[in-house]
């Protein structure tokens, strides 16, 4: 009775948002994330606060964002979904809803509007990706360089399509080990203007085109499946400049101190955010809804921002970056939506990849494997 | 025992035959022991015979099809997918109640999902028609809301289509759309729902009464509302105009509301056709492609071999299964990489762990427990840790590339690459399936007396003749439970390959897991998996035949 | 080595010993040597080093110091192979994975012999053990017994000189042990080959040998044919360890004319034949064998000894009544009378004279 249970729920969500009551909600929560520094800022900005405002309330965290959808998808198979909020990535957050795994939300009625008054709609504007996203951060995959390792007499790369340039730039570079990004960056450096890298990534001789691209530097690719793997292999010096989420990098050359710098050029913007799985109990779905109001407020999307170099999803979040916690260096500079870094940016397409992800990922594949 | 048989049965003390009262004595003790091992046999079907069966299963299960489409479907069967040119309006009416009643149930996003794993771009179709399929036909509702408002009353409504109170009801229908439901959104839509559709009104407007049902059915299991309370969808105004534009004859109709419906059949009459194929096309262009509608129609039956023809490089053409496009193929090739590096490791597993296996059985009890705890110390280890330590030690600026420049071996540019390819991957799993190479030798060859060797040393063989005739053919057996247990192991494995493995270093598995965890292609996976199940249970009974699976052994 | 001792001796253990851990010796200074044909049993309890004596012949010890000769060669550093001595372990050692045949026939492959002479050789081995229809069973097929003829076959398929039997019946139940300790004694003598031949069983040493050596503690007690050692144990372990004994303690008082005059702890006084005692005064272990105990004490003539006894119990065995008496203060004393006609049976509590010859009461080393 999923069905059912939704518009139950709806109805029970919207008494329970306007008098939120806890003896009406669980006590427990399960959230899911990503672990390691990212839940840290997490934790601390969001979790720590909320459960001092209700005590005796568990938070349970489960590191289960990367399987999230293939977990949630067997979860609700099983009849027995145990999370309550779920941290996944805009394209993820798009699928659940496609499937029916995730609960629609209403931004205006689930989530709280800015101080100024500013709608929770407007606020979050663009970035409210689908029917069931709750948008949280801005990320970015973009590129990191061993400062070290940038050639005598040669500029240190600030143009994406110095990724390709492997006689200016010699030695290895990882990037990820699927099209996504790197089909795009490809067709960049090969000419193609970036409004039409999606129109021509659509067609059979585009995607040809860019895996050509993409042959030129195969040999000293390094591809990674993890996030923390670009970190680790510039951390050794195993390659010269790879990609990764611009937080990882934010971490090797501020907390770790490694000679690694930033190239920001062609950084290809990300979001992620919260989900509700679809058909939670009433008092589980009323926790959530409650926790989700409080998480993605103004203030509180700012806080994570002291934590980790994510810009806030909020428009009305940006003017309330502050310092680093731990290290007290100024946020703002580190934020990929800092207008000195988002020069030159490029939005991830979730329309073009949820239809051609399949498709191109197998010729992806069958290139790499060859 | 023949002079008994020549007497008939033998009898028990009591008289009864012999065999039926130890029959009976002994059901009772089996009846026991299975009691005992229920547990682990309940445990057992349903943690291992019950996935292999539902990925069985999957791998060919295709029912979400004709389950989301089933109209469509029907109409598209006489469609010639050669022919060129999409699907004529029947097809175009069809899909347009049936991705009405989808996108009501949140099921036609779904649908997309999985005909994209066949044909790029269905996702965004469905996705994108889903939510403007309600336009579709919004003129002729709105001229027939504009000639009466009784057309906007949703109490109207469910009288009309009772045939109110007294009428004969058609409950054949309201069950056929029960079921219909039911298929949709694998939801139980039974129970009372306090509208049955009247006979008389469903054989004069089978269309309307048919959309009348499901959107009843629907408002009253899925929303929890009640159905005279509801204004219909538009669907159900489009299947009215649809029935009334037919030339439906309501001369003969004299019941509820039979004014209303000839002044709105009076009205339309004059109204050209609806254009469904028109406006679908109009919505997204896609659906004039005979690529997608090809696609529909292909993958329409309840169960397919698309997953086994996609897992094999194949796909179904217009005339029959046909290769994939070159630069797409790669599954024959993954599991010939597969099988053939899960070869290579399990021989260079024998050949490490023989001779620490031999020396584990032939020290004394003391020496052999400290090196069994350095054998099994990689078990205590994660398996992350020790993937991400041969990562440290192969890699270009690893420990072992230093030490070969600091020995002069190689130049500081020459450093070799031993990592994120086969090597990497042969040697870090070679590593890590170790022990279950080096454990069932040394529990076999500790059972092999020290006397057969000196045996054969007194019978005049030298030492090495002695050890390749006398003792290598007793840690057969060994070496075969070993070697069965890393190959099983080593087919299956992906995490290692994914770490270490780079492109040209992994397996089937790292593209069954990407299929479960990020395309979401479940039915692929369990192809793949199956395929893979297969190719054990073959090399298992190859085995077989040639040592003889008798010939293995634990200890 | 023609300088060595003994010119027709086969094998020869010259002041061999052996240690394991560089601490105890495991075997003592030991010297042996048999001539071609023999049939030497080593006897011994476990421990007692006789298995070690013959891994050493065999090659699979080495000796810590000494000299092993084979045929007036030293052996100490031939390996085992090329010994080419025959031997048959004590759970026969048969190759599971090969059939019987393949088994007699390995010896032979590893000598590079012809394949009609191998399999001719391998016929008349079978058949020599009654195996002939066995060759193409598996070891696992066969009972315990024809695992033992197989396992001799085995050993004897390449015609060795000598042949090591390591406690080779030590598996099978009493009657087919002793019909195996017949035919393995015939065929040894029918061969004319040297055996050595260990085990810790008394009767099947006595039964089979030419010759017993008595191990213990790493050395050879005695050395000697069955009777010998039966009938003249040199000390008192082997008194002991070989067949049924009785003993009492006593002081020599002195020795005259190859008799010794002994008196018992209880103060009584016997002639006993002087083994290996020299003075009076010394203590003493009077030996006297259960059968040569009378107690028709009249049958014994003038010169028996005799002493008085109380009967503490009587077994029926069979053939033999064994009787336990009270004698000189201790209740072990045992003899043995045969089942005969005439012979009476004691009953416990009865008082009775019993007798012996002195010859057959041998003063031995006290224990």
């Amino acid at each position: 009775m999923k069905l059912t249970k939704t518009l139950m729920a709806s109805t029970a969500l919207t008494v329970a948002a306007v008098s939120a009551h806890a003896e009406d909600m669980a006590n427990s929560m399960t959230l899911v994330s990503w672990g390691g520094a990212y839940q840290k800022s997490q934790v601390n900005a969001y979790t720590n606060p909320y459960q001092e405002m209700n005590e005796g309330l568990e938070v349970v965290w489960d590191e289960s964002s990367a399987e999230a959808v293939a977990k949630l998808r067997a979860m609700d198979e099983a009849g027995n979904v145990t999370w309550d909020v779920v941290d996944v990535v805009a394209a993820d957050a798009l699928r659940l809803c496609d499937e029916g795994l995730a609960m629609e939300i209403d931004p205006d009625e689930h989530l709280a509007p800015a101080p100024d008054g500013t709608s929770a709609e407007d606020d979050f504007g663009d970035l409210l990706v689908g029917d069931c996203f709750i948008p949280q951060i801005v990320y970015s995959t973009t590129f990191g360089y061993r400062t070290d390792m940038v050639p005598e007499g040669a500029e240190a790369p600030s143009d994406i399509c110095s990724v390709f340039d492997t006689e200016t730039y010699p030695g290895k570079r990882s990037l990820e080990k699927r099209p996504i990004n790197n089909m795009e960056w490809a067709l960049l450096c090969d000419g193609v203007a970036k409004d039409e890298v999606y129109d021509v990534l659509a067609t059979e001789e585009g995607q040809q085109q860019a895996l050509d691209k993409l042959d030129t530097i195969k040999d000293d690719v390094i591809w990674w499946s993890a996030g923390a793997d670009t970190p680790q292999l510039l951390a050794d010096g195993e390659v010269f400049m790879g990609s990764t989420y611009n937080g990882r990098l934010f971490s090797v050359i501020e907390e770790q101190d490694q000679p690694v710098a930033m190239m920001w050029d062609a950084q290809v913007f990300d979001l992620d955010g919260w989900i509700i799985p679809a058909n939670l109990p009433e008092d589980r779905l009323a926790r959530a809804l409650d926790f989700i109001y409080f998480a993605t407020d103004t203030q509180r999307l700012a806080d994570q921002a002291k934590w980790i170099s994510y810009g806030p999803a909020r428009a009305s979040s940006a003017p309330l970056v502050g310092q680093h916690a731990e290290l007290g260096i100024d946020m703002a500079p580190h934020m990929p939506t800092d207008p000195e870094n988002a020069k030159n940016t490029f939005l991830y397409n979730y329309e073009f990849w949820a239809d051609y992800r399949d498709d191109i990922d197998a010729k992806f594949q069958a290139w790499l494997a060859q | 025992m023949s002079d008994t048989t020549d007497t008939g049965p033998v009898l028990a003390a009591d008289g009864t035959p012999l065999k039926r009262s130890l029959n009976r004595a002994l059901r009772r003790q089996k009846l026991r022991a299975l009691g005992l091992i229920a547990p682990l046999l309940i445990f057992v079907l349903v943690t291992f015979i019950a996935p292999i069966a539902d990925m069985l299963f999957r791998s060919v299960e295709n029912q979400i099809v004709s389950n989301t489409l089933p109209g469509t479907v029907q109409q598209l069967e006489s469609w010639d997918s050669t022919s060129g040119e999409a699907p004529g309006e029947a097809v175009y009416e069809a899909l347009y109640y049936d991705m009405f009643l989808a996108s009501e149930a949140k099921e036609h996003t779904r649908l997309g999902t999985r005909l994209n794993y066949e044909e790029t771009g269905v996702s965004s179709l469905f996705r994108s028609s889903g939510r403007s399929v309600d336009d579709i036909g919004e003129d002729y509702i709105d001229a027939l809301e504009d000639l009466n408002e009784v057309w906007e009353d949703e109490s109207f409504w469910y009288t009309l289509m009772s045939g109110g109170e007294d009428a004969a009801k058609n409950r054949g229908l309201l069950e056929e759309e029960r079921d219909r439901l039911a298929s949709l959104t694998s939801d139980n839509f039974g129970g009372n729902i306090g509208f049955v559709p009247g006979q008389e009104i469903s054989d004069l407007l089978p269309n309307t009464a048919r959309a009348y049902t499901s959107f009843a059915l629907f408002t009253v299991v899925a929303d929890e509302d009640v159905v005279a309370e509801e204004e219909p969808w538009e669907a159900v105004k489009i299947a009215l105009v649809q029935d009334l534009k037919r030339g439906v004859d309501l001369s003969g109709y004299s019941g509820f509301g039979a004014d209303e419906l000839r002044a709105a059949q009076d009205m339309l009459a004059e109204q050209p056709d609806i254009a469904f194929k028109e406006a679908f096309l109009e919505m997204d262009e896609d659906w004039a492609a005979t690529d997608n509608w090809r696609t529909i129609q292909v993958y329409s039956p309840p169960f397919t071999t698309g997953y086994f023809l996609n897992a094999i490089d194949m796909q179904k053409g217009v005339d029959g299964p046909e290769a994939r496009p070159e630069n797409q193929q790669i599954y024959i090739m993954l599991f010939k990489r597969t099988l053939f590096m899960s070869l290579v490791i399990t021989g260079s597993c024998i050949l490490l762990a023989y001779p620490v296996a031999y020396l584990l059985s032939n020290l004394p009890m003391r020496t052999a427990n400290l090196l069994m705890i350095l054998v099994l110390l990689p078990f205590w280890t994660s398996l992350l840790v020790r993937t991400s330590a041969w990562k440290v030690m192969l890699q270009q600026q690893g420990v072992i590339n230093d030490t070969l420049v600091w020995l002069g071996l190689v130049d500081d540019a020459g450093r070799l690459i031993m990592i994120n390819n086969q090597f990497g991957t042969i040697v870090a799993m070679t590593h890590i399936l170790l022990p279950f190479m080096i454990l069932p030798m040394y529990s076999v060859m500790s059972t092999i007396p020290p006397s057969y060797v000196r045996a054969a040393r007194s019978l005049g063989a030298t030492n090495w003749t002695s050890f390749w005739r006398v003792y290598f053919p007793q840690s057969v057996p060994g070496i075969g439970a070993g070697s069965i247990l890393v190959f099983i192991l080593a087919i299956g494995y992906y995490i290692t390959p994914e770490i270490v493995g780079g492109t040209t270093g992994t397996f089937i598995s790292n593209r069954i897991a990407y299929h479960i965890s990020s395309s979401l292609n479940w039915g692929l996976a369990a192809a793949l998996g199956s395929i893979l199940l297969a190719a054990v249970l073959i090399l298992y009974w190859a085995y077989d035949k040639i040592v003889g699976i008798d010939n293995v052994k634990l200890g | 080595m023609a300088e060595s001792a003994n010119r027709d001796a086969f094998v020869e253990f010259e002041r061999v010993q052996k240690s394991y851990d560089g601490e105890t010796l495991v075997v003592k200074d030991l010297n042996l040597s048999m001539p071609k044909g023999e049939f030497l049993t080593m006897l011994g309890p476990s421990g007692s080093g006789k298995t070690t004596c013959l891994m050493m012949l065999a090659g699979f010890e080495t000796a810590t110091h000494g000299k092993i000769m084979l045929d007036g060669v030293s052996i100490n550093n031939i390996p085992p192979h090329k010994r080419g001595i025959g031997m048959v372990f004590q759970n026969y050692a048969l190759f599971p994975h090969m059939t019987v045949a393949e088994n007699l026939s390995f010896p032979l492959e590893v000598r590079k012999i012809g394949k009609s002479d191998r399999e001719a050789k391998v016929k008349r081995a079978l058949d020599m053990v009654q195996m002939g229809d066995f060759g193409g069973r598996r070891p696992a097929q066969l009972s315990g017994g024809q695992q033992q003829r197989v396992a001799l076959a085995r050993a004897l398929v390449f015609e060795p000189e000598l042949v090591l039997m390591d406690e080779p019946l030590g598996a099978l139940d009493k009657q087919l042990r002793e019909h195996m300790q017949f035919e393995i004694t015939n065929l040894a003598h029918d061969l004319g080959i040297t055996t050595v031949y260990v085990t810790h069983d008394q009767t099947e040493a006595l039964t089979m040998s030419d010759r017993v050596a008595v191990f213990d503690d790493g050395r050879i007690q005695q050395l000697a044919p069955p009777d010998e050692l039966y009938e003249s144990p040199e000390n008192s372990f082997v008194a002991q360890f070989i067949g049924e004994n009785n003993t009492l303690e006593g002081t020599i008082k002195e020795i005259n004319n190859g008799l010794a005059l002994v008196e018992l702890d209880d103060g009584e006084l016997i002639d006993a034949k002087p083994v290996n005692v020299s003075k009076p005064g010394e203590r003493t272990t009077i030996s006297i064998r259960p059968e040569r105990v009378e107690v028709d004490t009249a049958k014994l003539g003038e010169n028996a000894h005799t002493l008085k006894a109380e009967v503490a119990e009587f077994i029926y065995m069979g053939d033999v009544f064994r009787t336990r008496l009270k004698v000189a203060g201790k209740d072990d004393f045992i003899i043995k009378t045969r089942n005969s006609a005439d012979q009476q049976r004691l009953q416990p509590g009865q008082q009775v004279e019993i007798g012996w010859l002195p010859q057959d009461c041998r003063a031995l080393d006290a224990v």
